[in-house]
């Protein structure tokens, strides 16, 4: 048992990409905020804080999560990824999902782009040969206002199809 | 919005848990996947002076079989129950059901005892819980009671659970010999909240329908082989007995209409 008392800051431990932070953080935060705020992983987008649109959707432990519907202090010791750890070591070249996106041009504003994209790593992990219509279902706990999401649809049935091959032919 | 001040326990078992509430009662509120609480929590709907934290208690987080029923415990997440590769055969109603909860990424975290113990009238868990007659197992510091999912579920995020107990852990019965089951809702998009949604059984001398979204807790109803006209008015009968209300997503008289239609293609499907 462990209790964080109220107005009282406590150190939250995770590792963060591959790499371990610390930061101090109130019960009651969430860890949207945290990421953003304390450890200046501002690739998280925060929208409407209930769990609808998706934009906060991070990996705990491997599995794609809102951050919002989330205490900081739930994550601790927890391995959390974000879209920074999605490309190859930091000034690297993007990671395959990314280039997707960007080739299909599967974002316009970039708001809702960093939840997706990691959605869509953990969802390939579990469904590495989706159909259309599993990745529109994955893709249903996302809003996006600017792509109609064909364009997203289109770069994760791709990066499916590049990676299937790429397996067949290792 | 961000959640209002609390003071938080991390709980390391269901004892520890229990012991807990028996000290803080009613200012204290169970946080298992938190994916209807943190909401709640976010936009000042809930404001406990303190939550206790199920979610890491490793004697709450386990889904098994056991006399004839698939037992879930309270850690235990939506997604581990959705990716059990025998769960078509052990509650094939629950493998239908389990796309149409709202999202991939919220039952990742979200639990199932936790959907029970929100209990929203809408939600897909206490609908299936209500159709086949499970069971709750709520649990305080003076031990243990199990009620059947029609004494817990008692009016709109309204159950039986008091001050000092938790849900530790519900129990779906087994697929019945010969039963068949469909699944239908209609909702604005695809893991909203559904306007009406609906589960059919039909087994060899009856016919049972379960209707979510329309009362203010999923209502039960059971009738002999009915067909044609017979089974049409007995539909209708049990549609305007549902006391249905108009809201912004949809009127009275359309989720009726829901009622009947639906209700009917379900028999029909299960039947097959």
């Amino acid at each position: 048992m462990k209790l964080y008392e109220k107005h009282t800051a406590y150190p939250v431990t995770l590792i963060l990409n591959g790499v371990r932070r610390s930061a101090p953080a109130e019960a009651r935060m969430l860890l949207s905020d945290f990421l953003r705020h304390e450890l200046g992983a501002t690739g998280t987008h925060v929208g409407c804080e209930h769990g609808i649109c998706g934009a906060c959707t991070v990996r705990v432990d491997g599995v794609a999560q809102r951050s919002c519907m989330q205490l900081a202090v739930q994550a601790d010791g927890r391995k959390v990824d974000t879209v920074e750890g999605l490309n190859r070591g930091a000034d690297s070249e993007l990671g395959d999902l990314q280039q997707a996106f960007k080739r299909h041009h599967a974002l316009q504003c970039g708001f809702c782009t960093a939840g997706i994209l990691m959605s869509s790593s953990h969802f390939l992990e579990q469904v590495p040969d989706p159909t259309e219509q599993q990745v529109r279902e994955m893709l249903s706990g996302h809003l996006c206002r600017c792509t109609g999401y064909t364009n997203i649809v289109n770069a994760v049935l791709e990066v499916a199809a590049l990676r299937k091959e790429r397996s067949e032919h290792a | 919005m961000k959640p209002s001040a609390f003071d938080y326990i991390r709980a390391d078992s269901a004892e520890e848990t229990v012991s807990l509430l028996a000290r803080h009662g009613e200012e204290a509120k169970i946080l298992a996947g938190g994916q209807s609480l943190m909401a709640m929590l976010n936009i000042r709907l809930a404001q406990p002076a303190m939550l206790v934290d199920i979610s890491r208690c490793r004697d709450l987080d386990y889904v098994r079989v056991d006399k004839g029923q698939l037992v879930i415990g309270a850690a235990a997440t939506q997604a581990s129950v959705e990716n059990r590769a025998t769960l078509a055969a052990e509650v094939p109603l629950l493998d239908l059901v389990f796309p149409y909860i709202s999202h991939f990424q919220i039952r990742n975290r979200g639990t199932v005892c936790g959907s029970v113990a929100h209990a929203d009238p809408s939600a897909e868990l206490p609908l299936c819980l209500t159709a086949l007659q499970g069971e709750v197992v709520l649990r305080s510091k003076a031990g243990r009671r199990v009620l059947k999912a029609d004494q817990f579920f008692q009016g709109m995020l309204v159950t039986a659970v008091k001050p000092g107990e938790i849900v530790e852990e519900v129990r779906f019965p087994l697929r019945e010999q010969g039963a068949r089951y469909a699944f239908q809702e209609v909702s604005m998009r695809h893991g909203d909240f559904a306007i009406a949604a609906l589960a059919a059984a039909v087994t060899n001398d009856a016919i049972e329908l379960t209707v979510g979204g329309v009362a203010d807790r999923p209502q039960r109803m059971r009738w002999p082989r009915l067909a044609g006209a017979d089974l049409d008015g007995a539909i209708n009968d049990f549609a305007w007995g549902l006391e249905a209300q108009s809201d912004a997503h949809a009127s009275a008289e359309y989720r009726r209409h829901l009622v009947r239609r639906l209700g009917r293609q379900l028999i029909t499907e299960a039947s097959a």
